[in-house]
């Protein structure tokens, strides 16, 4: 503060004072100079023999002037001391250090070291400065500050020891200072600045020194620089600084000469498909059906983010402001872009079929009557699942085998259950002789074949039939071959009810076929493990034989070719046909199916159908192939029974979903021509009872007629 | 025999794959190298149909490249770029290692830098196929101008994408190119037809990212340094096309500044003059002076002459869209500080309408809010307090439904504090059997101009009559009670009465004959069914392979309808719902 003080408003006496200073100063260091003189010649003398080489140049400039000194001249002496003063001045100027204190010359030196002593330092004139006779304590102190006006401006100066009381002056000038303003009121901060070195070329040089000799002649480290530099370049190991050039901002008309020549390439080139554009879902206020009700939520919620309809939630915003950023957004960008190089690209063709084109052209049903359409007649009366009917060549009578061990014998007509035979067992199933000459019915039960005489008809062909029965009878003994079956009269109650003769087989029969002329009787005993699962019986001779010496698989049903000596014989699989003339088989027909249930044969014998238990229905044309010609899958469950109409170009096929499925299926007699298969009707009618539905179907003999008998223990009638 | 051995997997399609891995030695680059040369050169795997086949016998899952195109590649200049790059990266490294700096500013000046002119120019031979791959261009420039300077990308190339998506935009302006917008809860998507084109591209709303973790951004950076050179060379060209100077200068006639300031545009720093750019309140300049005439001329009729003979229903098009594109002509908007400025400005201004905005929100605004000749201010808040008499205060969608309906829409429906009506996409064209939502039928009533402004009263009518309607109901309802009452007691006596007929005449009428009915037939009826089961019966013999695709037909038609059923449904439950409340709230 002191200083500051000095510097500015007393700056007169300051100048008196530096003066002063550089008065001492010449007082004072003569001596000094002479003092070291007198030191270095001192140590000079004592090493002088040692080391000369090694002395510095104060040193020698000592020894000069002791040269000098020995010269000794005093106007010299005068003159050296002049030069050494002006020196001295000179550093003086520089250092500041000494300005700090001027009142007393102790040096940069902690106050504390005068604690002891009763003076503080040295003044100017070397004389003692003493302390404040009384130190102020704290209490004084007070006092001073409550009573002394000047207080406020009063400045103790540890130096010295003494208070100064700061000029108005001074205040101003500290206050100017904390301001951060300059310490001069006069001095004008911004005053215009001269340009000394400006852009404009002057006629004068600033200084007059000449130029140096090595700005007119080439460097020669600079040249050696320069054709390291060129060698380096021309040896390729330095490349010339590139032009900026911002490459990626530069656009110019890319497309102006298009050719064709590239196209080449692209030929195998797929363009990425486009984006799906959004639909009403995505929009930030969307209609209210398109929000997800909260089952659709959580089902969302649930779903794995694969099999998600929507990869959002469609949300709905009251007004624009309040729609947040979509969190998803850079990774949908990001997954496009995966998609775009990671995916395969694949021509799809995509089928633009119309579906009504795919229906096959049929002739319309319409033009294919006439075949059943509706159901006319309900036979009830059974009370067990009616497993088999069959009705007689004339056409007037139907009869059924039921589960609750009774034959009926119906009137079609009618629908009057025109007899019943308790059998007493579960009849599996019944066929009447399609002989129209004789009237005779065999229904296969358990182990037993029955031929029952009904005696429904004219006198004349009941008597026939009798006289059929009667004829072997008369004729000779049963003469058996093989002892397993066993042929026997009726005999009391059951010869009351019309049975005739009993076929007693080994094991439980499943089936009876007649042959088309009403002699021979062919019973079926699926039996996977023997040999023994067919038999054929001739009525009039009452005789038995087993055509097969061998088990070729599971006999489901067999028939009989409706005018030459043929056979067929359904396996699980296959058919079978066989010459019974020359006993051998003439094919063997692969339904491709799993479990054949039921066989019928055209009335023409070239055509065979059968149903399968795998909902199949197949037709084959033996004069065509041994595959299906063609397979039918009309059903929905296992197709129980089959059947062709003996006059009408129609069969039927019955399934256990209730339903019977007539279709017309015409036959030409030209051989390159295959048949006509159209479904014409749909006949439902039967109620499903223990998962069954209708177990057989058969025509009637001469009208378009069909016969199903159900589990739910009726018979109906189709026409 | 003799002859050679044949070997397996030498011949057929085995010989035509090659695995991404022995492609990539076969090019001998980095695994990230590749991906970037297959993204620009815009290579892309094969799915080969035997699979087995082509990887010789096994069955592990590898991405297959036809050879031919890894062959393709193996020419391509980039390659070598890529491998100046490593060793580029390499000997910076080194020099960092040694700390030779003066050596790493040499590099660093000397950096290999590659062009992809010409692979832009080979993968879209002609100008249209660039066009109808810009989609996704202008999708992924759009949202990389979003992006915040924070290190995810260059900023150079935000700030180019920004460039190329404002020159963009203005373009569509100039041209009045664009056709629908869509405010979906993704982000705001816009569709252009330019050169016969349709163009969609979606912007999200302005929103800073937070950025996911499980995204690479190297393969989007990689996709954006393709596409912005693809947007560039498009853009160039679509601004020759309408004689537009490139890059994009406004224009200073149509400056209401006096001419110092274009004058400045030179010097002007080239981040401010893109700011007035994207504020995109200003025309463009033209390269021809003159143009200005020909070019309002072309603007109103572009191909005029060309279309007179094309068919009446493509002329009929084109007229509407030449009215849709002056569907905002005359109409002066301002809009309020809270809504979507960029998205409105442009979008009203591709229709010819004034946009104005505050000072404060951007540069670029031409009059104040006071200004009383302005038609229209969009403002998105409940209320506001000083509202000038003669302009309609709406809510932004309003402004996007218009577009999309090609027609000014009454503006009741959107005024200030409104519930608005649903936004529909404009995307979605209905065919035969889809659901239409309401709202929809009743703006194609608007478009075919059958009852302009009618449907609000019609509305307000239905309403009354509804409310008349509901009176009576009550009336009636009040007056039926006691009617019921009487018919009741009326019924009683009657049934009384019967009874004691029936007794006096001597209970014998428990078997009675009732007269027959004569069952009609209705034929039409009969007809269809007989029609249908012929169908069902044809049905039945279908072969198994068209059953099957027969079956795939329906059911995608059954699920179509069900959707649509559904829809329907939800929807008159909705506003079953609604009425409820109305008349609850009414009582």
């Amino acid at each position: 503060m002191k200083k500051a003080g000095e510097k500015t408003a007393l700056k007169r006496s300051k100048e008196e004072e530096e003066e002063q200073n550089q008065i001492f100063n010449f007082n004072r260091k003569p001596a000094d100079e002479d003092k070291d003189d007198d030191l270095s010649d001192s140590e000079d003398s004592v090493y002088s023999g040692l080391e000369d080489s090694g002395s510095d140049a104060e040193g020698e400039e000592g020894s000069e002037e002791e040269e000098e000194d020995d010269d000794d001249d005093k106007m010299k002496e005068r003159t050296e001391e002049e030069v050494s003063e002006e020196k001295k001045e000179d550093e003086y100027e520089h250092d500041s250090s000494d300005e700090e204190d001027i009142r007393n010359t102790v040096g940069n030196i902690p106050v504390e070291w005068y604690k002891d002593f009763p003076h503080i330092g040295y003044n100017l004139d070397g004389k003692k400065i003493y302390k404040p006779i009384r130190n102020k304590d704290e209490l004084d102190d007070f006092l001073d500050k409550m009573e002394n006006p000047e207080y406020w401006r009063t400045v103790h100066d540890k130096q010295t020891g003494s208070d100064i009381v700061l000029s108005d002056d001074q205040v101003e000038l500290v206050n100017r200072l904390q301001r951060g303003q300059f310490g001069d009121v006069n001095f004008n901060e911004y005053e215009p600045m001269v340009e000394f070195f400006s852009s404009d070329v002057m006629i004068h040089p600033i200084t007059n020194r000449p130029a140096d000799k090595r700005s007119f002649i080439p460097s020669l480290t600079e040249k050696e620089k320069v054709s390291k530099l060129v060698h380096a370049i021309k040896m390729g190991w330095l490349k010339p600084r590139r032009v900026e050039d911002d490459g990626r901002g530069r656009y110019y008309d890319l497309w102006a000469s298009e050719d064709s020549s590239i196209l080449a390439r692209h030929r195998m080139h797929l363009p990425a498909p486009k984006i799906p554009l959004p639909g009403h879902h995505e929009s930030y206020n969307p209609p209210p059906e398109y929000l997800f009700t909260d089952e659709e939520r959580a089902l969302w919620e649930q779903q794995d983010p694969g099999d998600r309809k929507l990869p959002f939630v469609p949300r709905k915003y009251s007004s624009l402001r309040q729609v947040p950023a979509f969190s998803h957004f850079i990774h949908e960008r990001f997954e496009r872009c995966l998609d775009l190089y990671l995916c395969p690209r694949q021509r799809k063709m995509r089928v633009n079929v119309n579906p009504e084109d795919l229906i096959p052209q049929l002739p319309k049903p319409k033009d294919l009557q006439p075949f059943p359409t509706t159901q006319s007649l309900v036979y009830r009366g059974h009370s067990g699942l009616v497993r088999s009917i069959s009705v007689s060549p004339s056409g007037q009578w139907l009869a059924s085998g039921s589960d609750d061990g009774s034959v009926r014998f119906w009137e079609v007509c009618s629908s009057r259950c025109m007899k019943m035979v308790q059998v007493g067992g579960a009849v599996k199933s019944v066929a009447w002789n399609p002989n129209p000459s004789v009237c005779l019915l065999a229904v296969a039960l358990d182990s037993v074949v029955l031929i029952l005489s009904p005696s429904l008809a004219d006198k004349q062909v009941i008597l026939s039939s009798e006289r059929l029965l009667s004829a072997q009878q008369e004729g000779e003994e049963p003469a058996e071959g093989n002892g397993s079956v066993v042929w026997s009269e009726a005999e009391g109650e059951e010869l009351n009810q019309g049975v005739r003769l009993k076929i007693q087989h080994p094991k439980a029969v499943h089936q009876v076929v007649w042959h088309a002329k009403g002699d021979y009787l062919a019973s079926v005993m699926p039996d996977n493990t023997s040999h023994l699962q067919v038999y054929i019986h001739q009525l009039s001779r009452r005789r038995s034989q087993n055509p097969f010496s061998r088990n070729k698989g599971l006999v489901q049903c067999v028939s009989f070719h409706p005018i030459r000596p043929y056979f067929f014989v359904a396996t699980q699989r296959s058919i079978r046909i066989y010459n019974l003339v020359k006993q051998e088989m003439t094919k063997k027909l692969q339904a491709n199916s799993k479990w054949i249930s039921s066989m019928a044969v055209h009335p023409g014998g070239d055509h065979v159908i059968c149903g399968s238990y795998d909902c199949k229905l197949s037709w084959f044309d033996l004069d065509l192939s041994t595959k299906p010609y063609k397979m039918l899958r009309h059903h929905k469950k296992a197709v129980r029974g089959v059947a062709y109409h003996r006059l009408y170009p129609l069969f039927a096929s019955a399934s256990d979903d209730g339903s019977v499925i007539v279709c017309h299926g015409t036959v030409y007699n030209d051989l390159l021509q295959n048949p006509l298969i159209v479904p014409v009707k749909v006949l439902r009618g039967h109620v499903m009872t223990h998962d069954l539905g209708v177990l057989d179907v058969t025509f009637h003999p001469t009208q378009p007629w069909v016969f199903s008998s159900g589990a739910d223990a009726t018979i109906r009638l189709f026409t | 025999m003799g002859g050679l051995q044949k070997k397996k997997f030498e011949r057929g399609s085995a010989t035509n794959y090659i695995t991404r891995n022995r492609a990539r030695k076969k090019l001998q680059l980095s695994l990230p190298d590749f991906r970037r040369l297959c993204i620009l050169k815009g290579i892309y795997p094969h799915e080969p149909k035997h699979k087995k086949k082509v990887n010789k016998g096994s069955t592990a899952p590898r991405t297959f490249y036809l050879l031919k195109d890894i062959r393709f590649l193996l020419h391509e200049p980039i390659v070598g770029k890529f491998r100046e790059y490593k060793i580029f990266v390499r000997k910076l490294k080194k020099a960092y290692g040694k700390t030779e700096w003066s050596a790493v500013e040499r590099l660093r000046e000397n950096k290999p830098t590659y062009k992809l002119d010409h692979i832009i120019k080979e993968r879209y031979p002609t100008f249209i196929d660039a066009l109808r791959d810009i989609d996704d261009a202008l999708c992924m420039c759009f949202l990389f101008s979003t992006f915040a300077r924070t290190g995810k990308c260059h900023v150079q190339t935000i700030q180019l994408c920004k460039r190329l998506t404002v020159e963009w935009m203005n373009y569509v302006i100039t041209s009045r190119s664009l056709r629908k917008v869509f405010l979906s809860i993704k982000g705001i998507y816009y569709q252009a037809e330019v050169m016969g084109q349709l163009i969609t591209w979606v912007v999200p709303y302005q929103f800073s990212h937070d950025h996911p973790v499980d995204v690479d951004y190297r393969v989007m950076a990689t996709f954006t340094e393709l596409y912005t050179t693809l947007l560039g060379f498009v853009n160039f060209r679509l601004y020759n096309s309408l004689n537009l100077v490139y890059p994009p200068k406004l224009d200073s006639n149509a400056e209401s500044e006096p001419k110092e300031e274009s004058e400045d545009d030179y010097a002007m720093n080239s981040e401010s003059y893109l700011e007035k750019l994207s504020a995109l309140s200003a025309s463009l300049a033209r390269v021809v002076s003159s143009a200005e005439e020909e070019e309002a001329q072309l603007d109103h009729f572009p191909t005029e002459g060309e279309d007179m003979e094309k068919m009446e229903a493509r002329e009929k098009e084109l007229k509407q869209q030449e009215a849709q594109k002056k569907l905002f002509e005359g109409l002066k908007f301002y809009l309020n500080r809270e809504v979507p400025r960029e998205s409105l400005a442009f979008i009203i201004r591709c229709f010819g309408g004034q946009v104005s905005w505050d000072k404060s929100v951007c540069i670029g605004s031409t009059y104040e809010m006071t200004d009383e000749t302005i038609t229209h201010h969009i403002i998105d808040r409940p209320s506001v307090d000083k509202q000038y008499i003669n302009r309609y205060y709406i809510q932004p969608q309003w402004v996007y439904d218009c577009v999309n309906a090609k027609v000014l829409l009454p503006v009741e429906d959107y005024f200030l504090g409104v519930t608005l009506p649903p936004h529909l996409s404009p995307f979605v064209e209905e065919k035969e059997g889809d659901y239409v939502p309401p709202e929809k039928l009743k703006i194609m009533a608007l478009q075919r101009g059958e009852k302009t402004g009618n449907e609000q009263e019609e509305e307000e009518e239905e309403e009354e009559e509804e409310e008349e309607e509901e009176e009576q109901e009550e009336e009636e309802e009040d007056d039926n009670g006691d009617e019921e009452d009487d018919e009741e007691e009326v019924a009683e006596e009657k049934n009384l009465k019967k009874m004691e007929e029936q007794r006096s005449q001597g209970k014998s009428l428990q078997v009675k004959v009732t007269p027959g009915k004569l069952k009609v037939e209705n034929k039409a009826r009969l007809e269809q069914e007989e029609k249908a089961e012929e169908k069902r019966l044809a049905i039945m013999m279908m072969k198994k392979k068209e059953k099957y695709l027969y079956d795939k037909i329906m059911f995608g038609k059954k699920r179509k309808v069900r959707e649509a059923n559904k829809l329907a449904a939800k929807r008159k439950a909705h506003d079953d719902a609604e009425k409820a409340k109305k008349k609850k709230a009414r009582k």
